[in-house]
Parts: C-alpha cells; structure tokens; sequence
C-alpha cells in the first residue's frame, strides 16, 4: 500500500471516529491535513493522543498563518507526531480575527511557548492558557508582526540618548527609502529603468 | 638656599638626553638590540608615559564574551587555535567589569539594544566598540526590519567597523590589529 492510500485511509479512518468535528481531510505531497472544528481541537487532540489507533504522543509545532482577504483570515496549525506508529498528522482550525482559540497547553503541555508565540505574532487569543503573553517581540512592542497588514518597517526604533542617558524609542526615520526587488525576474532592473525614463526617451526602445 | 642644581645636564634638558632617541619604524631585531644595549649600559630607557601607557593597552585588549548572533562564530574562530588572538593579548573575559573591549558580534536587535547598552555602560574606562559584520554595521541585511536596530553605533560609540557578512576571522583579526595601531596613537597625559 502507497503512503498516500495509507494516508487516505488514515484520514478515513479518523473522520470516522471523531465525526462531525472533522471539517474536512486532503493527502497533499504524501502528508495529511485535517481541518477540525474551532471549538472542538482540544476534544480532537485528546482523543488521537490517547487512542490506540493513532497515539498522537507528540506535538511538534504550533504556528499560525495569515490568509489576508479570506473569510475566516487565519489558521492555526498544529503538527502532530506518532512514533510507535511512524505517522505524522496536521490539524487546522480556522479562526476569524479577535476570536478565541481553546488553548490545547491541557493536552500537550509543549503547547505552551507556541501559542504564546502565535498570539505574539498573530494576536490570535488562546483560551484558557496559563500565561498567555508575548515571547518573541520587544517589551511594549504594539502590533503583530507576521500579519500580512503589518508594515515591514514597524513603528518605532531604537537610539541611544546621551542626556536621558538611556535607549529611547521614537517613529522610524529611515534615510534611505525602502524599495522593492523583484528578485525572480531577470528583467527587473530593465523594467527599473524604463519607470525611470521619460515617455519621449521611450519612444527609441530600451 | 640657592637653586637646586638639576640631575640632568643641560643637554639633558634641552631634549638630549645625551644620546640619540631610536628612529621610528626600524626592525625589531635592531630595537631589540639597542634598547638591551641601552638597559646594560645605563640601567634605563627612556620613553614617554603615554606610549607606555598605550603599548600596555593595546597589548592586552580583553573583550567581553558577547555574541549576538553567526558573527559570533566566526568571532570564536577568530580566538581558537587557527587565528590564536592569545598571541595579542586578546583573552575573552566572562565580565564586563573586566573587560575594555567590547566586539558587537552580529544582528542587534531592538530588544537587545538596552542591554548591550548596559554592558558597555558597566565596561570600566577606557573602553573599546569593535562593531562586527554588516548586521551591527547598519543592520545589514535586515535594515528595513520592525525588529533590528540599524547600526550598533546608534547605541554605543564605535572605534572599529569590521565589514563582512559574516567577517573572516582574518578580518576581525585585521580589525583588532586597527584598533591596537588606534590605541597606540591616544594620548591619556597631557602636559600641564
């Protein structure tokens, strides 16, 4: 039996036992992804930890994603491993902005730093967490950086202040401008150039 | 009581010192020769207080023990056995308080800038920035970062920029060797 029929029946085999709660499954490059209900992940993990069948013993990440434009715009995600059964599983749960995600730090304790980590960068808020707060990012630091809306650039930086005799937070100043590259096209300083030439210019080709 | 008759000569006074000061830039092998000359024969050697003063300093440049980020890798190399800065005088000291170098080690980031700040304000006198790869340079390849501080020189004054992304250990080498030559030039004891 190939890796994805196993997979397929893997996917099969756990829609079947957990239900409704099971959004929908697909077998995409040999890995298998699982969409589950919001409110019912923990329920989902309890149950493909300690079940015979699948014995999900192991939570390897949790990390989020930001589909910007889509309706619900994020995804967390959360990697499972098996080792007596030489089996990996991903869950996602869909999650519209500003709404809870039932933390799963009961289930898998390593869960911990990750959803402080997804509610750092994403600002996706985990229910019941013991210590839910920021882990990465700088202290005080407003907004969240991995989102698609987040400029680049931040808000603030840094500077040393002689007569405060401290690093001092102001607006970013930046002297030189930020400019995009395109970076898969082997045209991109042809086009760079043309944007700079004037209309008349153009007329001789370029 | 008259005037204390002075100990040295006239000569002496004028600058002479009755035998010719060592032209600059001669071969070590010829320094060598004549200071020990100068030491069997008189018992002393005369210099100034600032070159002895530098000459100390410049040859045992300790640096504080902080990398930030690969830069600090290549900073190890640089100490290990291949590139020896033991030969300097270079020993890595594990506290600031020992420490009269400093070398911002990669990529400082906005959360780490008051902390590096308060390692060099702990640094006693007279202190020493070597910034290292393009990262603590100007920030590097994350200039335009929400996160990194662009430049470690917008936190602490720097005497050294050592260019490279990561810098060879033969660069940071060359980079301590600049900052010895700078060192030699100080001047801490003015004439009053």
């Amino acid at each position: 039996m190939g890796i994805s029929k196993e997979l397929e029946s893997l996917g099969s085999l756990i829609a079947e036992e957990i239900g409704t709660d099971i959004l929908s499954r697909t077998v995409a490059y040999n890995e298998l992804m699982v969409t589950v209900e919001r409110q019912s992940i923990v329920r989902v993990l309890t149950y493909l930890r300690d079940s015979e069948s699948f014995c999900f013993v192991q939570l390897m990440d949790v990390c989020g994603v930001d589909y910007l434009g889509r309706e619900p715009r994020f995804d967390v995600v959360y990697n499972l491993l098996s080792l007596s059964h030489n089996r990996r599983l991903r869950l996602k749960v869909e999650v519209e902005e500003g709404m809870p995600v039932p933390s799963v730090t009961s289930v898998y304790s390593s869960a911990n730093w990750w959803e402080r980590e997804v509610f750092d960068l994403y600002g996706i808020p985990f229910d019941d967490h013991p210590d839910l707060r920021r882990i990465l990012t700088d202290y005080g630091f407003e907004g969240h950086p991995m989102r698609k809306d987040f400029p680049l650039t931040g808000y603030v930086e840094v500077r040393y202040d002689e007569e405060q005799k401290r690093v001092v937070y102001e607006p970013v100043k930046l002297p030189q401008a930020f400019r995009t590259f395109d970076f898969e096209s082997p045209w991109e300083g042809m086009d760079y150039a043309a944007q700079t030439l004037k209309p008349e210019d153009n007329r001789e080709g370029n | 009581m008259g005037i204390k008759k002075p100990f040295l000569s006239e000569e002496a006074l004028r600058g002479g010192y009755g035998f010719e000061a060592i032209p600059t830039g001669v071969s070590p092998d010829v320094l060598l020769e004549t200071l020990s000359q100068e030491v069997s024969q008189r018992g002393f050697i005369v210099t100034q207080l600032d070159k002895v003063a530098a000459w100390a300093q410049a040859g045992s440049l300790w640096p504080m023990t902080f990398g930030l980020a690969c830069c600090a890798i290549e900073m190890m190399q640089t100490a290990a056995a291949r590139y020896d800065l033991d030969r300097f005088g270079v020993v890595f000291r594990p506290s600031p308080r020992q420490a009269d170098l400093m070398i911002v080690a990669g990529t400082l980031t906005n959360k780490m800038a008051a902390p590096l700040r308060k390692v060099y304000d702990q640094m006693a006198e007279p202190r020493y920035v070597i910034s290292m790869g393009s990262c603590a340079n100007g920030g590097g390849y994350y200039h335009y970062s929400y996160s990194v501080t662009r430049g470690c020189d917008r936190i602490v004054p720097v005497d050294v920029y050592v260019p490279g992304c990561p810098p060879t250990a033969e660069a940071l080498l060359y980079g301590i060797l600049q900052l010895q030559r700078k060192i030699g030039r100080e001047k801490h004891f003015s004439r009053c």
